[in-house]
């Protein structure tokens, strides 16, 4: 009655969704030799995100990384999964896509088996227990999913973790962004200034970690869906006030 | 990194773990409850690896809930361990072994209460007291000096105090609040968080 044999059948159950046609066969299954990188995968990032008053804002930066090389000044960490759901990557840039498209599917099934949404908790789940089959193998996916069913924040880990909070920091240059954040955020925070300090804390960030830098992308999720308000210009550019000038400035006059 | 302390009384069991949910050096969570509710009277604290310990928690969970649902009556706490031990046991040389160390406390109607300490390498021992973690290197000495079998509630929750007073003054990592609860004949009981600007 009580026996493993459940939770291997379960085990097997995802194993079997895993490998229905739609995925290509040759996806390492929790092997115990990893297969070894042709060549060194992205992976430093600032991410976070937070709840307030006004619903939930994500930031991150645009910075995919290979090593010293910056492969993709301009890519994409936050994507929508559905209309009030979205999640912040970081980690294998890789891994992160495939697996946010592979949930956007589940939940998209979920909801035409069901006729309802799934929970933001419920989705955090999905992702988790996806994952799991490949813990201990190099896939690296540490995503934070926001959504809008009452404004609900999940951090979910391929290593297994999964916790519900207020204020999640992700990525090479999370240290940095978390003591920004802790100084400034509150629940009260009209979203002009949500977003501002989303940016500063960001921006702080990729200041300190070579791994971030380029762009801010901030996603604000509501009642009504999510909405972008990305400034395209090089946060750098638009941030550079905050820094302190340079020591020779006012000695060097070219 | 994580804290976990147990104390059998002559008619009670409190335990009581820390909050602290971390990624290497950054504490992602202050508020992160250890303890999973097998039954109305077991508790199982679990800790050790991230992921680990929620998949592993959650299923001793379930399977215990569906025992009671398949047969109409609950498990007891020894049986639970046993069940609980047996799994890790499964695991431990498989592809898969579940990293996590566990205590399990609870009341049995006809035996009382019980305090089982399991660790990762799937070992079982029914104590009157024990603890998981490095704290527990700081602690276990304090509970050996002043650990009677008939301590009252009050006292136990004395010497609890008395663990995390040593905890903030010796150990090197910051564990600022606790999860106390207490399990009795009448079911679980949350007490009062510990938190170490109270002690």
């Amino acid at each position: 009655m009580l026996t493993p044999q459940v939770l291997l059948r379960a085990d097997m159950a995802w194993k079997s969704l895993l490998t229905s046609s739609s995925l290509p066969t040759s996806l390492p299954f929790a092997s115990s030799q990893p297969v070894p990188l042709p060549f060194p995968m992205s992976h430093g990032t600032t991410t976070l995100a937070f709840l307030f008053q006004g619903g939930v804002l994500a930031a991150a930066d645009t910075r995919s990384s290979c090593s010293g090389l910056v492969a993709c000044p301009a890519s994409q960490k936050i994507l929508p999964i559905h209309s009030h759901l979205v999640g912040t990557t970081s980690g294998t840039s890789a891994d992160c896509a495939l697996w946010k498209r592979i949930l956007s599917r589940e939940l998209r099934l979920y909801q035409l088996r069901h006729g309802r949404r799934l929970s933001t908790s419920g989705a955090a789940k999905l992702l988790s227990h996806m994952l799991h089959p490949f813990k201990g193998t190099e896939l690296c996916v540490a995503a934070t999913l926001c959504g809008w069913d009452g404004g609900e924040l999940f951090y979910v880990c391929s290593d297994g973790t999964r916790l519900q909070g207020k204020l999640f920091s992700v990525g090479s240059g999370s240290p940095y962004a978390y003591s920004i954040l802790d100084q400034g955020v509150q629940w009260g925070l009209t979203v002009a200034e949500a977003t501002s300090i989303a940016r500063e804390a960001v921006f702080r960030a990729t200041y300190r970690d070579a791994y971030s830098g380029n762009c801010v992308d901030i996603y604000h999720i509501t009642s009504k869906g999510w909405t972008r308000r990305s400034v395209d210009r090089d946060v750098w550019a638009s941030l550079l006030k905050l820094l302190p000038p340079r020591p020779d400035s006012a000695t060097s006059s070219r | 990194m994580e804290y976990l302390i147990g104390i059998q009384g002559p008619d009670f069991v409190l335990v009581a773990a820390d909050n602290v949910a971390a990624s290497s050096i950054i504490q992602m969570k202050h508020d992160y409850d250890k303890m999973f509710k097998l039954s109305e009277k077991i508790l199982l604290l679990c800790v050790g690896e991230a992921g680990d310990t929620v998949q592993f928690a959650e299923y001793i969970q379930k399977n215990v809930q569906l025992y009671k649902m398949r047969n109409g009556y609950e498990l007891s706490p020894a049986a639970a361990a046993n069940f609980t031990r047996k799994n890790l046991a499964d695991y431990l040389r498989s592809r898969t072994p579940y990293h996590v160390n566990l205590l399990l406390a609870g009341y049995d109607d006809a035996d009382g209460p019980g305090l089982f300490y399991m660790d990762y390498l799937s070992s079982l021992a029914k104590a009157p007291f024990a603890a998981h973690g490095y704290g527990a290197f700081l602690t276990l000495s304090i509970l050996d000096r002043y650990y009677r079998p008939d301590l009252s509630q009050e006292e136990a929750v004395g010497l609890l105090k008395k663990c995390v007073e040593e905890l903030s003054k010796r150990f090197i990592l910051n564990l600022p609040s606790f999860n106390v609860r207490l399990i009795d004949k009448d079911g679980i009981h949350d007490m009062e968080k510990l938190t170490v600007s109270a002690v």
